[in-house]
């Protein structure tokens, strides 16, 4: 690795004003999974890492059921698959988590960084956009907001301008009867990157017999995650059952645009596209009703 | 000075196995190097250098990381075990014996590694299940044995320190 300069400033402030100083030649460190990773193996241009993971912000959880959820950007997988209330709150959140890596990359990589990456397949996007999640960002300006959906713009890149930093990411509040899933097709059985994902979140209605609303992310089928809102809207106000599952599926198979590379055709994805969305979404059923 | 940028070598201190240490390192050395070339411990292995098989698995601060995708000025103020943390070539960890007695290694380049990351799992789940197990390793690979013994060992041991055998 070509040498480099590091820092970990204690105040978001501090870390704007670093990066701000050195533009696009300082990155953000959270977890270092895929940063440490790409400055030694494809040397890329960065001379100022700043260490994130002393600023209190970006390791905190706040949690409460009447604001909701916000999630430090640099909270690590193992601390929210460890915390019981996220949990039984955000589920879906949880099997994104427990997916990202093995053991000891979820010892560091956090939920803020995978946004980050933005990779096409990073698995807690989907998950993200599902949620109805919003990224927050300080920068130079101030603070702003943005979903998650318009966060990122193709592969590896995202509407973070130079001297940004994402603080946190707040997943709205849950109300009764409501449920989230995130599945994914790998070819070995743990640790490999998604051929396809899906995220999906529901809300059902008191008797738990029919959708009020639903939302479904995709992953791996576009240059960046997929917010497939015509196949959430067709199940408002659907009786739950596999007609309407049929038809969301089908449209979040029309959403995807995938390509052939080597974990799979663009056929077979859009095929996963369809059968992981009705999957992900009778876990999330399953969920709103337990 | 939270903002203070550190270019050249930083002086480092952290608990490593234990006892307090300190070292020089320059930002851009991994924490397996420090462990390696600046304080000699040559336990952690590295294997892919890029998180993908756990020959360089270490604890930090209570849980498992690969020690390659830390910086060792990360290190500042935490503490570290690594397989030389676990026992002593005169007193092995029952981990360490259950790995000899049930032939779990051949090169021995995962073992380090496999130790480290299992004894977490028994500490933290003294029952764990084949599935869990395998589930726990999957971010260590091994070309040499396969898993079938390294998995065994575990569930030897962890039936031992239930006292079940
Ligand atoms: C062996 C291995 C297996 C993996 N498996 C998976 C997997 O199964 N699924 C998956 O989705 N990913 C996987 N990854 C990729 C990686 O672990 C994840 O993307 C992880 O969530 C990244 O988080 P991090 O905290 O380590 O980010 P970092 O590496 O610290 O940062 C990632 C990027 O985001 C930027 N960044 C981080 N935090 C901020 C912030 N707060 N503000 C602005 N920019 C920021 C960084 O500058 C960098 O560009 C794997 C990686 C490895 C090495
Ligand atoms: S050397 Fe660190 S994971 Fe392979
Ligand atoms: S014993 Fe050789 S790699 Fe595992």
């Amino acid at each position: 690795m070509r040498a480099i300069q590091y820092a970990a400033p204690t105040s978001v402030a501090d870390a704007v004003a670093l990066l701000q100083q050195f533009g696009s030649r300082a990155r953000v460190l959270a977890g270092g999974t895929d940063l440490i990773v790409q400055m030694r193996e494809y040397a890329c241009e960065v001379d100022v890492v700043v260490d994130a993971k002393k600023i209190p912000d970006l390791s905190r959880i706040e949690l409460s059921a009447e604001a909701g959820l916000t999630l430090g950007a640099a909270v690590p997988c193992y601390q929210i698959y460890g915390h019981a209330e996220i949990s039984a709150a955000y589920p879906g959140l949880t099997d994104s988590a427990s997916i990202i890596g093995g053991t000891a990359i979820q010892g560091r990589a956090s939920i803020g960084g995978n946004l980050c990456n933005s990779g096409p397949a990073a698995d807690s996007i989907p998950t993200l956009i599902a949620y109805g999640a919003v990224a927050n960002i300080a920068g130079p300006g101030g603070l702003r907001q943005t979903p998650v959906e318009a966060f990122c713009t193709a592969p590896g890149r995202n509407v973070l301008q130079p001297g940004e930093i994402l603080v946190s990411i707040h997943l709205p509040a849950q109300k009764a009867r409501s449920g989230a899933r995130y599945l994914r097709f790998i070819p070995r059985n743990e640790m490999d990157i998604a051929e396809v994902g899906v995220g999906a979140w529901v809300q059902l209605d008191a008797a738990g017999s029919h959708i009020e609303a639903a939302r479904i992310g995709l992953g791996a089928v576009g240059p960046t995650p997929i917010f497939a809102s015509a196949a959430g809207e067709s199940l408002a106000g659907k009786a739950v059952g596999s007609e309407a599952l049929a038809e969301a599926s089908a449209l979040a198979e029309a959403a995807a645009s995938p390509i052939t590379d080597m974990r799979g055709t663009a056929e077979h994805r859009r095929h996963l596209v369809g059968v992981l969305t009705r999957r992900a979404l009778t876990g999330a059923i399953e969920r709103a009703r337990a | 000075m939270s903002q203070s940028l550190i270019s050249g070598r930083a002086a480092v201190s952290a608990t490593v196995n234990g006892e307090e240490t300190s070292f020089l390192c320059e930002p851009r050395e991994s924490l397996l190097e420090v462990l390696r070339d600046r304080l000699g411990l040559t336990g952690a292995k590295e294997g892919c250098n890029n998180g993908n098989c756990g020959a360089c698995t270490v604890m930090m601060d209570g849980r498992l990381v690969n020690s390659c995708c830390v910086l060792g000025v990360e290190a500042e103020g935490s503490s570290v075990t690594t397989v030389e943390g676990l026992g002593s070539p005169a007193g092995l960890s029952p981990l360490q014996q259950a790995f000899l007695q049930g032939a779990a290694l051949q090169c021995g380049i995962c073992t380090p590694g496999f130790l480290v990351a299992a004894q977490a799992l028994l500490e933290k789940n003294p029952n764990p299940t084949e599935h869990e197990i395998r589930f726990w390793l999957a971010g260590n690979l091994c070309r040499c044995t396969g898993y079938d013994k390294i998995v065994r060992s575990v569930q030897a041991t962890a039936a031992q320190l239930r006292g079940e055998a």
